[in-house]
């Protein structure tokens, strides 16, 4: 099933037969558990041919379910491989800010989502679009909306099939000579992926997600315990990190990488931190994910416990650093050092070979959850706010779901083609630009959420000047050793030599220039949109009665005029 | 104009809201300052301030969302029950 009985030609580095048999195994165990999710919780009246049942797992997800399904889908696969691999190569500023990050994400959450919850729930709204739809009544932001949450949502998708790709690699499944043969089994596994999310929609990753969060628990905390014992202790690691971070790179001049950061830094550090907890929730598949809760407080409740996760995200990046003292070899097929294999390989290095493969199971399966929700995710926001808004505004829910059923097959091949047929650079580049853009996103989805005052031309305005901003300033990031653009994703505050987030800086020209063009436009008088939701809405609990059955028993006269 | 509007909830009283607010700002703005933490001195284990300090925030965090929880559900509760009280009559 997964091509691997067919001896692959030449393979550059050994195979190690018993790591992969256990991942291949544990691998097959997912896909019977996505296929069998789609008769999970399902109501045999209607099955799965609707939005909010497929693409929202029936809007049912209680606290439990909600644990797993978004640490699944936000402690992501690219995430276990990317944060060790920066701590590894840089150091803490471009690593160890994820957990400052994934700290005050959680303050925010609890502040923000129930608000969007209610509100989705009062009127059947699937998409943060939906929602900006019916607050502002303006198309063009609702496409503006639509548009970033899908265009920020493939190289993300495309990353979690670095994150497989990083882990088939180490496990021997490669060679520099055949690039077919070496995505063949990359190909299977998200051929395998795409037909569950088919037919199970969101209940897939919902309980796939239980499975690969208890895996990756179990391994990081194995490692956490079990390394600094066999290496002699976190100082004797920190040491030997602290002295490689601190050796002078002969391409640029500049030490390899920060260990504590300096005074320059600051700002840096946390100015990542918090753009990137501003942002996260603002991507469709968080959003998906809080929607699809059963309770208004339910996201808050998991604001509390969700946390763990971040705890798992921290002493993972230290393995990083253990990684250094252990002096693992990341070594790619064509012979290059490549950082994002250096998880991978620590565990296939320091483990005995049945543990590793399921630590790198873990990777491999938690690269599909994330990847299933956010095609789902960019499918729905197809869906309601291109097809249904734009093409075919009586679409019924049976042609929304297989609408969305396909649109999430499009979008997966899609990240598919990017990852083999470009180079995984440009995935990268793509998704630090998505982080940027889908933070330009957050005035008219959470303003909206408390006032209808900024004015809808204003918010566009704002998007459109935060993208161009963002765009541009990261162009001109040069890498100082390849000399190629989109370097990174710090860069000065322009006019000064404060270096900060891009996306911070973008977000606050946007909200500048939303403000003021509010004011101006209040008094040119440019019409505004109709709003269809009411101050009530925003504070409604399961137990109130939608929108809709409200408009039957008492039809509105005016819709969106009167709020209280 | 008739309404339609049913209230979801009654008034608000702000003592809940404004300590949890400032509970949440805390848990946010605290972890960003970096100046509290960038030593490498005192060790924890051999692991340097900088890094379990960061870490030891993850716990308060939890536990500061948690108590927000506690207020605001409790007062959310208060105000729901005073307008379904007043909407369904006796039974609720």
């Amino acid at each position: 099933m997964n091509g691997v009985g067919v001896p692959l030609a030449a393979p550059d580095r050994p195979v190690n037969g018993v790591a992969l048999t256990i991942v291949i195994i544990l691998f097959l165990l997912v896909a019977v558990l996505g296929f069998f999710a789609a008769r999970w919780r399902r109501e045999e009246t209607t099955g799965l041919h609707s939005l909010d049942e497929w693409g929202l797992g029936g809007r049912g997800f209680g606290t439990w379910v909600t644990w797993f399904l978004l640490g699944g889908d936000l402690y992501t696969a690219y995430t276990f491989v990317a944060v060790p691999a920066a701590m590894w190569a840089t150091g803490a500023v471009s690593g160890f800010f994820a957990v400052p990050y994934t700290i005050v994400l959680y303050p925010i959450v609890f502040l923000l989502m129930s608000r969007l919850w209610s509100v989705s729930h009062r009127h059947g709204f699937v998409t943060p679009a939906d929602f900006v739809g019916g607050r502002y009544g303006s198309r063009a932001l609702t496409v503006a909306v639509a548009v970033t949450g899908i265009v920020a949502t493939m190289p993300y998708i495309a990353l979690q099939l670095v994150g497989i790709k990083a882990v088939l690699t180490v496990l021997g499944l490669g060679s520099a000579e055949n690039v077919l043969l070496t995505d063949l089994p990359l190909i299977i596994a998200f051929v395998v992926l795409a037909a569950y999310t088919y037919t199970s929609g969101l209940r897939a990753p919902a309980l796939i997600a239980v499975v690969k969060d208890l895996l990756i628990y179990l391994a990081v905390i194995v490692a956490v315990i079990y390394l600094p014992i066999k290496f002699g202790g976190w100082g004797t690691i920190f040491d030997s990190a602290q002295a490689k971070l601190a050796t002078v790179s002969p391409a640029t001049g500049k030490p390899a990488g920060a260990f504590i950061p300096g005074a320059s830094s600051y700002s840096a550090y946390w100015t990542l931190a918090l753009g990137s907890a501003l942002a996260l929730f603002m991507y469709p598949h968080s959003i998906t994910g809080v929607l699809a809760t059963k309770s208004r407080n339910t996201i808050r409740r998991n604001a509390a416990v969700l946390p763990l996760y971040s705890l798992m995200l921290g002493f993972l990046a230290l393995l990083g650093y253990a990684a250094i003292y252990a002096g693992t070899k990341p070594t790619d097929l064509n012979g290059a050092v490549n950082p994002q294999l250096v998880v991978p390989q620590l565990f296939l290095d320091q483990f005995p070979a049945w543990f590793a493969g399921i630590a790198l199971a873990a990777i491999a399966i938690g690269a599909l959850v994330p990847a299933a929700i956010m095609s789902i995710a960019a499918a729905n926001l197809f869906t309601r706010n291109i097809y249904r808004d734009l093409i075919k505004p009586d679409a019924t829910p049976r042609q929304e779901a297989s609408v969305s059923k396909i649109a999430s097959l499009v979008v997966k091949f899609g990240a598919l083609i990017f990852v083999i047929a470009m180079d995984q650079s440009a995935a990268i580049n793509m998704q630090l630009l998505g982080g940027i853009w889908i933070l330009q996103t957050f005035p008219a989805i959470v303003a909206g959420l408390y006032t209808r005052w900024f004015h809808r031309w204003a918010l566009f305005a704002g998007w459109a000047a935060g993208i161009a901003y963002g765009t541009i300033a990261a162009y001109n990031v040069v890498n100082p050793v390849t000399k190629a653009h989109f370097g990174g994703s710090i860069a000065a505050i322009p006019g000064t030599d404060v270096q900060v987030y891009i996306a911070v800086v973008a977000f606050a020209i946007n909200l500048v220039v939303a403000a003021v063009l509010s004011l101006l436009f209040r008094a040119m008088k440019v019409a505004d949109g109709k709003d269809i939701t009411r101050t009530s809405d925003y504070g409604a609990d399961e137990n109130d009665p939608k929108v809709a059955q409200l408009q039957r028993e008492h039809p509105l006269a005016e819709p969106g005029g009167p709020t209280y | 104009m008739s309404s339609p509007e049913v209230p979801t909830r009654g008034p608000a009283r702000p003592g809940p809201y404004v300590i949890s607010g400032i509970l949440l700002l805390v848990a946010i703005v605290v972890p960003l300052y970096v100046p509290a933490y960038s030593y490498d001195e005192p060790r924890l284990g051999g692991i340097p301030f900088f890094y379990w300090y960061q870490m030891a925030w993850i716990p308060v965090t939890a536990a500061l969302v948690g108590i927000s929880y506690w207020l605001v559900t409790r007062e959310d509760r208060r105000r729901r029950e005073s307008v379904r009280g007043l909407a369904d009559g006796v039974e609720r």
